[in-house]
């Protein structure tokens, strides 16, 4: 491809006046760099810059309209003997292991049904998507009002089944919450699983199915057999992503939750805002938001060698 | 492809297709669904019905009003968060759409001296969350002088947009055949020639897909319009819905649920009519 370049030069006659402009607008060089620039920019300034901010924020005593002192460790070694912290910590682990468990399991379920022939599919497919097109946020309204404590649908029809007799309180006890609040979450996480998996599901040929059954392989060997194998890199990646994203949740618990009852649903985003927004703290929030990075990091690292094994899988050289 | 794998579907019959494939799949939509169906018959009840089960069944409405709705758009900010919204959205695409196809030619076709460790810069720029970036994002915003306007959030969005869409048009652009572009290169067509006549009149429903799902991420996004923004009429639906439509302890829960219902809606119409974009956006950035 490099090799086109002299040709194309010499192809044409320029005005002299014209030729550099021409021939620096048409260096692969030139021209790279000077498109890459906007988009350079922009994560430069609002991305990179930040980022380095956060950890420099995450060592002063800054607070909202203060620039602050370097206090060196200080913000982590007063973490490291927070109460609330450690508990925010476990409840993001604990949100995001289970969540994301959920949605891994359901979502292939729902991209193995949706995979098989179905009338209309292509509109079960679209429907699916639904609740990850809608705004989190607003989604999110919408199972606080079904988590009310009064006017709980779900209450209601259960006690209309004669399956409980009193009404759930969501949202009022620790482990209540965390459950309604990783329920809404997978709610939500479902049909970016379902859907990402079901593209992967079919790119599978149906040939090594046949080839299975006809070695007599039955439906859970030909799962176990064939389709996890084929598919996990895709898993790889979609679990990567879906981890990192329940990781960082944040709005989904602002708009339901808040962190409560008791901070048992506050996870390290939500107190990282409120103690750098709300309580005007810049400096402990961003030591928080900085403690999330190892985590992130072990997630990216899991992810790149999910593609790399994708890559030798397929003899691609790049 | 679509229907590559039903080989061994021809061999069920009906009764075991019932349960192990439609049983299932009904379980599933009711519970996607049923959300949304709850939001929408909630925002037609009048007050009465919507707290006493007793008298009127909560899953029908008896006598659907528009109340809530009159309450959200005229007694409200909700128009103004709207707007809002719509301008941050188109913006944020707009100029995010225009850094990445630049960036996208630039890392895919033209191949600069490090092209490649650009294009992995950009990958890892795209799993950096807004939760980390959002504190010394504020402190930035505060002391360029930004703080509770609109540009706040234009300039902002882009840092989760670009790298998407980036990432989403190389991918797009690889599709497209090199040959193309050879042979107007013979034919003395400059690089900005090439990529404005033959590449991106090619690579549209590429740039449909990444429009669409970067103009959605925008509509979506919370934590910085919620940090950024702080004057009411200046705030986007989904942060003016969740600060602003609850007075103290009183939950107008019809309001509330209207205001999710007409926030979800443009991003639904929109989605609904370009569904194989938006899928194809949404997987094609996790296969690349």
């Amino acid at each position: 491809m490099a090799s086109l370049t002299p040709v194309q030069r010499t192809a044409r006659v320029i005005p002299t006046r014209q030729r550099l402009a021409f021939r620096l607008l048409d260096d692969r060089n030139f021209l790279g760099l000077l498109m890459i620039a906007p988009a350079a920019a922009f994560l430069l300034v609002f991305l990179a810059y930040p980022l380095a901010l956060g950890f420099w924020l995450g060592m002063t005593d800054a607070t909202i309209g203060q620039p602050g002192r370097f206090v060196g460790f200080a913000n982590f070694i007063s973490l490291a003997h927070d109460q609330i912290f450690w508990l925010s910590v476990f409840n993001t682990t604990f949100y995001t292991v289970v969540a994301s468990a959920l949605k891994f399991g359901l979502g292939l379920y729902l991209a193995l049904l949706l995979n098989r022939r179905l009338a209309m599919k292509s509109l079960v497919r679209a429907v699916v998507l639904l609740p990850f097109v809608t705004p989190t946020v607003l989604s999110a309204i919408a199972f606080w009002w079904i988590y009310d404590p009064q006017f709980s649908i779900i209450s209601w029809s259960l006690i209309k089944l004669g399956l409980i007799h009193q009404y759930i309180d969501f949202l009022g006890s620790p482990w209540n919450a965390r459950w309604s609040v990783i329920f809404a979450n997978v709610w939500r996480g479902i049909p970016f699983v379902a859907i990402t998996l079901l593209a992967g599901l079919q790119t599978i040929s149906p040939s090594l199915y046949e080839a299975a059954t006809l070695d007599g392989a039955g439906p859970w060997q030909r799962f176990r057999f064939v389709t996890l194998p084929m598919l996990s890199p895709i898993i790889a990646v979609v679990m990567t992503f879906s981890v990192l994203l329940t990781f960082t949740d944040f709005q989904l618990i602002y708009a339901i939750t808040r962190g409560g009852p008791m901070n048992a649903t506050q996870l390290m985003a939500t107190l990282s805002f409120q103690r750098a927004i709300t309580g005007g703290n810049l400096g402990e929030g961003a030591a928080i938001a900085d403690a999330m990075v190892p985590f992130l990091l072990a997630a990216i690292l899991f992810s790149y060698f999910g593609l790399q094994r994708r890559r030798w899988q397929q003899g691609s050289r790049d | 492809m679509a229907d590559a794998t039903e080989g061994m579907d021809q061999f069920e019959r009906l009764p075991r297709r019932l349960f192990t494939l439609y049983l299932p799949l009904g379980v599933f939509l009711f519970v996607l669904l049923f959300p949304f169906y709850w939001m929408t018959t909630t925002t037609f009840k009048p007050d009465d019905e919507l707290y006493d089960y007793a008298r009127f069944n909560p899953f029908w409405v008896a006598h659907p009003t528009l109340e809530h709705i009159e309450k959200l758009f005229f007694e409200t900010s909700y128009p103004s968060w709207l707007i809002n919204t719509m301008v941050v959205s188109v913006a944020a695409t707009a100029i995010s759409l225009f850094c990445s196809v630049c960036a996208a030619y630039a890392i895919e076709r033209l191949r600069f001296s490090g092209a490649r460790y650009v294009g992995l810069a950009i990958f890892l720029a795209y799993l950096v969350p807004p939760s980390i970036l959002f504190i010394p994002l504020a402190a930035i915003i505060f002391k360029i002088g930004l703080f509770d306007s609109d540009w706040a959030l234009i300039l902002t969005y882009p840092t989760f947009l670009v790298p998407f869409c980036t990432w989403l048009l190389m991918g797009y652009f690889r599709t497209i055949p090199y040959e193309l572009e050879e042979c107007a290169l013979i034919d003395g067509a400059t690089r900005l020639q090439i990529l404005w006549k033959i590449t991106l009149p090619l690579a549209v429903p590429g740039l449909i897909s990444a429009g669409i799902f970067a103009f959605t991420l925008s509509w979506n996004e919370f934590i910085y319009a919620l940090t950024f923004i702080s004057s009411s009429e200046n705030k986007t639906v989904p942060v003016g819905a969740i600060t602003e439509l609850v007075e103290g302890d009183v939950y107008h829960w019809g309001s509330l649920m209207a205001a999710a219902l007409f926030g979800s809606l443009p991003v639904v119409i929109l989605y609904s009519f370009f569904v194989e974009y938006y899928v194809s956006s949404l997987t094609g950035a996790v296969k690349e």
